[in-house]
């Protein structure tokens, strides 16, 4: 994985230093809330409901086994056990103190990590697929160009006080794991007909209260012109996205304001106008520096098919089953990408305590070349694990309960901290998400269930995604009390749509039996298991699920 | 009305509530105001505790009593007088065995 070179090693060192002497300075009075504040959030540490809140920066969602171990380290020693993985494959400790924060920064700073660029009017974290580099269907792994991005955002001084906040993300795969048409820039690699990787370049996708899916300004752009392109797409951001008014200051409602095909003329203007040809060279150079430290593991030469491993699915019907689910395809024959769901029945989406952090770096270490992604599900990924491996892997999974068989499942949900956690909430979401896990807990009943994607939102802001989801909620207040809202058939794959609204919201005590009421519409309906609940409802439409729903409550 | 004062301390970001003799965490201790001007001198006294940096964003909740309780109105407060509802050995709740 990447290593920080002398640069990135100083301005993470300068900036840790710089911070403790602001938090310093903040206790000594020195400095007043209002003069802190954008100081702390240009830290990612922000006022919660219940106390501060750090967002530690998790680039494109990888990490090393000795980073996982320090992030433990941090949940044990300055917070309360414990971490949450996000949406954006970042973490959040809920409890530091601020006179620790500075102790904390440096602890990320010794494994070359920090919390810069994960707040304000700046670009945030590069997301990506969390299978990059392994996954059988890609084409080639995004993680040198988010790596390129990521040194290139990092405290550009012409980007930093955008209009507001600003999130790429980049797939290597034709299936597309990182939402990109939902994000503000979306970059999808496909090859052109001489066979060159580019990217094809979507812009002012988005969720929160205006969802709208990407448009495609670039069919293809080679990967090698990708800076130029991109600083061209901030300029003209930086230039006409409306200040003026927050709500209306995402690329997003600039592209559609002014439609995509002036915002597309404005970017080619503006890349017209600079000779990138020394950019370019620059940055096919660093990619190929960076690429480097991308290199495959020393993978084995292995069969595909391992005896005892097939012995192992044939006589374990737990294991078989977590292999279904969890278990995905590798690139190299004889290896394995494993999932490890943080989704268990009950539980809190995300949460991993500091013992789970610490076994998951043990057995990356020993079964996964020392390397852990981050995915946007909230879930954790072994991404090399030799496919005679997976029957050890998962009998020590199991046992500290983290083989929760539920990828893509009724339960694998992904919810926001909300109300429990997060000052903007307009309701809780985690108990929610509870209480759906518990409802549909029997496995066996999920597995007949099938391929449908619950997200939750604690307020509009959608940091749960969902509007994409294919069961989407949304929680609300009504007249003083939860309320929530059920969208049906949104997706963020390659095919990304935004949910439809069925109708009124929920009471908290109802929304758990809505949830039932539209998996048994579908299952009622479909034309037998091949067809999912997506398919399912794109035939349907959302008033066959309405009139059903209403119908009946 | 009737009205606390609430707030995060600056150096811990706890959850604090305004009482006769400073902060508390506990919210059944916290000074009720039955008035505009006792409300008025809580938030006075609430403005200087932000400026010796004792709390931070100091804002007036409206509660109500229940027995010797005191119980904010809208749920978002009464979750701030607790902690998480889906961690109850964290926040307050657990430190004050509040129910
Ligand atoms: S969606 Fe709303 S409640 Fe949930 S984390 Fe984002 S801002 Fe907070």
């Amino acid at each position: 994985m990447y290593r920080y070179d002398e640069f990135d090693a100083r301005f993470v060192a300068e900036r840790t230093a710089q911070f403790k002497d602001q938090v310093e300075r903040r206790l000594r009075g020195e400095l007043t809330e209002e003069e802190f504040r954008p100081l702390r959030l240009m830290n990612g540490l922000y006022l919660q409901l219940h106390a501060y809140m750090l967002r530690v920066a998790v680039p494109y969602g990888v990490l090393s086994s000795r980073q996982m171990r320090q992030l433990a380290m941090i949940a044990e020693r300055f917070d309360k056990g414990y971490g949450h993985f996000t949406t954006r494959q970042n973490i959040q400790y809920n409890w530091p103190r601020l006179e620790d924060v500075p102790l904390i920064l440096e602890a990320l700073a010794e494994v070359e990590m920090h919390a810069i660029q994960t707040s304000g009017n700046c670009i945030r974290n590069v997301t990506t697929d969390q299978y990059a580099g392994v996954a059988a269907d890609e084409i080639e792994d995004p993680r040198p160009h988010c790596e390129l991005l990521r040194q290139w955002s990092s405290l550009h001084p012409e980007f930093s006080f955008l209009p507001r906040k600003f999130k790429i993300a980049v797939t290597g795969a034709p299936f597309d794991r990182a939402a990109v048409k939902v994000h503000d820039i979306g970059l999808r690699m496909h090859r052109n007909e001489q066979g060159l990787p580019g990217f094809e370049v979507i812009v002012g996708g988005g969720l929160g209260r205006t969802p709208m899916v990407g448009k495609t300004i670039r069919g293809f752009l080679p990967a090698d012109e990708l800076l130029p392109y991109v600083t061209a797409i901030m300029r003209v951001y930086n230039r006409f996205g409306r200040r003026d008014n927050k709500y209306k200051a995402r690329i997003k409602i600039l592209v559609h304001e002014i439609g995509v095909d002036a915002f597309s003329e404005l970017v080619e203007a503006e890349f017209a106008k600079g000779d990138h040809g020394e950019a370019i060279e620059l940055a096919a150079a660093e990619v190929a520096r960076i690429e480097a430290y991308f290199a495959p593991p020393a993978y084995e030469a292995l069969a595909e098919k391992d005896p005892a491993h097939l012995a192992h699915l044939f006589e374990n019907k737990a294991f078989a089953r977590w292999v279904r689910h969890n278990v995905a395809q590798h690139k190299v024959p004889g290896y394995s990408i494993a999932n490890i769901s943080l989704k268990p029945t009950g539980g809190i989406p995300g949460d991993a305590t500091a013992d789970e952090m610490r076994l998951v770096a043990d057995l990356a270490e020993r079964y996964s070349f020392a390397e852990i992604r981050v995915a946007h599900e909230q879930n954790l990924v072994l991404p090399d694990v030799a496919t005679r491996d997976l029957w050890a892997l998962w009998q020590a999974l199991d046992a500290a309960g983290l083989a929760t068989p539920n990828l893509n499942l009724v339960s694998d949900i992904i919810a926001c901290p909300g109300m429990d956690y997060c000052a903007l909430a307009t309701a809780r979401s985690i108990p929610i998400a509870q209480a759906i896990s518990r409802r549909f807990a029997d496995l066996s009943r999920q597995e007949d269930v099938g391929d449908l994607h619950i997200n939750i939102s604690g307020c509009i802001n959608a940091c749960g995604h969902h509007h994409v989801a294919h069961l989407g909620i949304l929680g609300l207040e009504k007249k003083g009390v939860e309320s929530y809202q059920i969208t049906l058939g949104g997706s963020a794959d390659e095919n990304a749509a935004i949910g439809q609204l069925i109708g009124p919201g929920f009471a908290a005590h109802e929304i758990v039996d809505a949830v039932e009421a539209v998996v048994r519409v579908y299952l009622d309906g479909r034309r037998g298991q091949e067809e999912r609940f997506l398919d399912f409802f794109r035939r349907v439409g959302v008033k066959h699920f309405k009139e059903a729903i209403y119908a009946t409550a | 009305m009737p009205e606390i004062i609430t707030a995060n301390h600056l150096i811990g970001g706890d959850v604090v509530f305004l009482a006769e003799n400073g902060w508390t965490p506990n919210v059944d201790r916290a000074t009720v105001a039955e008035d505009e001007a006792t409300r008025a001198a809580l938030e006075a006294r609430a403005a200087e505790a932000e400026a010796m940096n004792i709390v931070v964003a100091p804002y007036a909740v409206e509660v109500r009593r229940e027995g010797s309780r005191i119980v904010p109105v809208h749920y978002r407060e009464v979750m701030r007088t607790r902690g998480p509802t889906v961690r109850p050995d964290l926040g307050h709740q657990a430190s004050l065995g509040a129910s």
